[in-house]
């Protein structure tokens, strides 16, 4: 339960930050450690959740963005990066490097925590 | 808490985002911020717009006076109705930015010089080059013209508070992609770079006196006399815009060659020029441009029509547009960067450009008492050096700051601190029409409201630079063309070289009189037209430059075409703009057939020569033909040549194309066909001709192996982002057309914008542009009109009342403006 819990604040904080312009893209790295401060879990479980939290809401917005958009930027992007011209690996990256970013704030934020 | 793996897990956390958040260096470039540009909050993904998008909404802006609609056809072309000039202009401003905001601020940035302050020091020496010219200084001069005019000033302080607006509004999580790539934001608009924009054109489109240093060079390499072979004065087979035969007026202006222009000038050979612009404008930056009168056409009345060639860039240089007031409506292709519509039409007229081609852009030699250039010897005394303070910020350095030495004569361009190769310790000023104050913006504000000849002659009058050939066209008749531009009266060969600096015996010695600038109206051969061609023959009474400025082709033929039409319809004129035929190709192919001699050649040269004997000479894409001659012809000119330049060793120019082919027209003992580097031989075009063929067959041979002898796989025509990022520009286009054609679609430069127009009583308009409305590379719209353009296809175009707007079917949007 926890572990839902933790995901779902992450993404949901991460998500209201991100609504801000002022707000930097890596606040979402703050609101990961802040829930892991918050929702106490195992080391391997935070990582675990801050990382879907994130892995699930970049990838299911860009996800969403591309659909709207059929692929015309993504795929554009995939060229300038240089990621072989295929929009899902973009979205793909993009999840996996907002996964990442929590996922480790996360774990600092479990260790912080553990007795 | 576990200290030990909660450090190193804070750490490496912190490492990660500082990562994410820094631009790594990547082959050259830098990446961009990666953590923020793949955020799908901040970064790229905000740009990528649905493609079902709706336009509509009612927007409060700041400062309107009336308030105004606009309404987006299918294209998403605007049509903006406005309810007085400031409000036009204010929602012209704010369209503009909305969307070609990075572009219209990326060019003012290349303008003014400031590339390193986005991209680091790579771009320091562009940057350097666009100071030392003096783009600064010349757009803080024409600016001063524009604000001393009530009109302009209304127009530019509107057009900048409509993008200030947008900016201001603008949620920086929304900003264009280009900003997030490079890593920078949107700063305000201001006049002056309204200004930029406009000397940037001016930049572009009088590039013919950077060849000036180059062809010093050239002469002192050749002297004199071999340097005039090389580079005659006139072509034979001219046909200038105003017809031969027509009498001129003797000068207005009298100019006066100086007395030691052989010794110090024509003759003097001794000086050595390394100094090289780092940036040459295309030579080809040019343009058709013709009106036929209504007796050749079918409706009885007047078409105008015109495609400027220049580079094919994404976003385009071109925003599709309609500004309607109560007191005029005028439709056309507007510059985002700019208020009003420099090409377009309006209810009763159309008008158009095409580039003069002419050297407005001199060089002097300075002699400088010593190295720190505080004084300058002129007319028999020093003269005190002023100095313009040039600031170029550099991203991640410190600023380079450039002390501009102003002469009597203007900014020195090259001396030892700038082009490292100019170790001579020389300094060249530099003399440039753009300098001086001139309000270019007037002539479009006028021209957009102008209801008949008299009021385009008005309207024109104050253009100087850069000169340009203003076709005109009414639906009471009347067509006119006009070469106008503040044009220095020359005697023969001034400026074609770096001139001596010293006294004012070399400086220009007066303007021509716009009155005395070429010009034509309502002739009887009913139609005028203009394809940068030389504008008059010998019998004009001023120097008009190098004949090599002036491409000779696409005149011949376009006059040549236009003569023999009748009945004429606007879907003949998209015909003739769109037309492959090689009017030098039709020329050459006979002289070079005739010195060759077919038993000396393999069978594979065979092979290749029978589809170049059996080509149709259109350069349409599937013409294995127009790829051979190409070819060919550069093998041939290449074996001319280049044994003359072998020892050469600054940079130099080369003769014209057309040069070659005249002088093998006139004479098949052409003096530079011997190769100088074979002493026991004299070579003759027989012998140049099988050579080249020889050398061309490899070329041939691996071209078709590869599947790229057909002419539109060969010449592989694109249109590139600004930044030359392939993955944003539109490659490998299936078009033809190709230098000295009509469709002048060369492989990134050809008609940026092409334009027919029929001044019937309810005009009809047809145009494309090699682009889309959108600059957004996210945008449905970002590049919709390329294969249109490519197919040379037309739009119809929508000119649209007011109250017709609110209900054509081919309306989409609907944006209220109102001030709040």
């Amino acid at each position: 339960m926890k572990f839902f819990t933790a995901i779902l604040l992450t993404a949901l904080l991460s998500f209201a930050f991100g609504l801000f312009s002022i707000i930097p893209w890596w606040s979402c790295a703050l609101c990961s450690l802040l829930v892991a401060l918050s929702v106490h879990q195992k080391p391997s479980k935070a990582f675990l959740s801050g990382f879907l939290a994130l892995f699930l809401l970049w990838g299911i917005m860009a996800l969403i963005i591309d659909f709207r958009n059929e692929h015309i930027l993504a795929t554009k992007i995939a060229g300038v990066l240089p990621l072989g011209g295929s929009a899902y690996v973009v979205i793909l990256v993009t999840a996996i490097v907002g996964g990442l970013v929590a996922g480790l704030a996360a774990l600092t934020g479990s260790y912080l925590r553990k007795k | 808490m576990k200290i030990v793996p909660a450090i190193i897990s804070a750490t490496l956390t912190t490492a990660l985002i500082i990562t994410l958040n820094t631009q790594l260096p990547v082959g050259g470039s830098k990446t961009p911020r990666l953590g923020y540009f793949l955020s799908p909050q901040k970064g790229f993904w905000k740009n990528a717009e649905p493609t079902d998008i709706s336009f509509d909404e009612d927007i409060k802006l700041h400062g309107l006076k009336a308030g105004a609609e606009v309404y987006f056809d299918d294209r998403l072309v605007p049509h903006v109705y406005a309810e007085n000039d400031y409000d036009a202009y204010f929602i012209q401003g704010y369209l503009h930015a909305k969307f070609r905001l990075w572009q219209m601020e990326f060019e003012t940035y290349v303008a003014a010089g400031r590339l390193s302050e986005i991209v680091g020091d790579s771009r320091l020496n562009t940057d350097k080059y666009f100071r030392r010219l003096g783009m600064v200084y010349a757009a803080e001069n024409s600016l001063k013209a524009a604000e001393a005019n009530a009109d302009t000033k209304n127009a530019l302080d509107a057009y900048t508070a409509g993008v200030n607006n947008y900016i201001n509004n603008l949620n920086e999580n929304d900003i264009p992609l280009e900003y997030k790539l490079l890593d920078y934001k949107p700063e305000a608009w201001t006049n002056l770079k309204t200004a930029l924009f406009l000397k940037f054109m001016s930049f572009d489109l009088s590039g013919q006196g950077d060849a000036d240093l180059g062809m010093t060079n050239t002469k002192n390499f050749f002297g004199w006399d071999t340097y005039k072979k090389l580079f005659p004065a006139v072509a034979d087979s001219l046909d200038p815009i105003i017809p031969k035969g027509t009498v001129f007026e003797k000068a207005g202006t009298t100019v006066s060659t100086p007395k030691n222009i052989d010794s110090l000038y024509l003759n003097n050979t001794n000086d050595v020029i390394a100094a090289i612009p780092p940036i040459i404008p295309d030579k080809d930056n040019g343009s058709n441009n013709w009106a036929v009168a209504g007796s050749k056409t079918k409706s009885g009345k007047p078409i105008l029509c015109n495609d400027p060639h220049l580079g094919l860039n994404l976003p385009s240089l071109w925003f599709e547009m309609q500004i309607t007031t109560p007191t005029y409506s005028v439709y056309g292709a507007s510059f985002p960067g700019t208020p009003a519509i420099p090409i377009g039409f309006n209810d009763s007229c159309a008008w158009g450009e095409t580039n003069a081609g002419r050297d407005v852009k001199d060089f002097y030699e300075i002699k400088f008492k010593d190295s720190t250039m505080q004084e300058y010897w002129f007319n028999n005394a020093w003269i005190k050096t002023q100095f313009r303070r040039e600031v170029i910020k550099v991203k991640g350095k410190p600023d380079d700051v450039e002390m501009l030495a102003m002469t009597i004569f203007g900014p020195v361009m090259y001396d030892k601190k700038f082009q490292s190769n100019n170790k001579d310790g020389k300094y060249y000023a530099v003399r440039w029409t753009a300098h001086d104050a001139s309000n270019e913006l007037l002539t479009f504000y006028k021209l957009n409201r102008s209801k008949n000849y008299l009021d385009y002659v008005e309207a024109i009058s104050t253009f100087e630079c850069p000169g340009q050939n203003f076709v005109f066209a009414c639906n009471n008749g009347d067509i006119a063309i006009r070469q106008q531009g503040k044009f220095p009266a020359k005697w023969k060969r001034q400026g074609d070289f770096v001139m001596p600096g010293t006294d004012s015996s070399y400086m220009w010695q007066g303007f021509i009189d716009i009155k005395e600038n070429p010009q034509m109206s309502n002739p009887a051969r009913g139609f005028v037209s203009s394809a940068n061609q030389m504008p008059v023959d010998s019998t004009y009474p001023y120097y008009l430059g190098r004949n090599g400025n002036f491409p000779l082709y696409r005149g011949i033929e376009i006059n040549k075409r236009l003569s023999s039409m009748n009945n004429i319809t606007p879907t003949d004129m998209e015909e003739l703009q769109i037309d492959n035929y090689n009017v030098f190709a039709a020329t050459a192919k006979p002289v070079l057939l005739k010195y060759i001699d077919e038993n000396k050649l393999n069978d594979k040269e065979k092979k290749y020569l029978n589809i170049f004997k059996s080509w149709n000479l259109r350069a349409d894409i599937n013409e294995q033909g127009s790829t051979i001659f190409k070819i060919l012809w550069d093998s041939v000119y290449a074996e001319v040549y280049a044994d003359d330049y072998s020892k050469a060793k600054q940079p130099m120019y080369w003769p014209e194309h057309s040069t070659l082919l005249e002088a093998l027209l006139r004479d098949s003992n052409y003096v530079f066909a011997d190769n100088i580097l074979t002493t026991d031989k004299v070579e003759t075009m027989h012998d140049v001709v099988l050579t080249a063929l020889q050398k061309a067959t490899k070329t041939f041979a691996d071209l078709e192996k590869n599947n790229k002898l057909a002419w539109g796989k060969y010449k592989d025509t694109r249109v590139n982002h600004l930044l030359k990022l392939p993955a944003l520009s539109r490659l490998h286009l299936p078009i033809g057309g190709g230098e000295n054609i009509i469709n002048a679609t060369k492989s990134e430069h050809g008609p940026s914008w092409r334009m027919v127009v029929q001044l019937t009583d309810k005009v009809e308009a047809y145009a494309v542009y090699p682009g889309g409305q959108s600059g957004n590379p996210g945008s449905k719209y970002y590049d919709t009109f390329i294969d249109t353009w490519a197919a040379g296809k037309y739009y119809t175009l929508l000119f649209l009342k007011k109250q017709e707007a609110r209900h054509n079917n081919r309306i989409k949007w609907h944006i209220t403006f109102i001030n709040g």
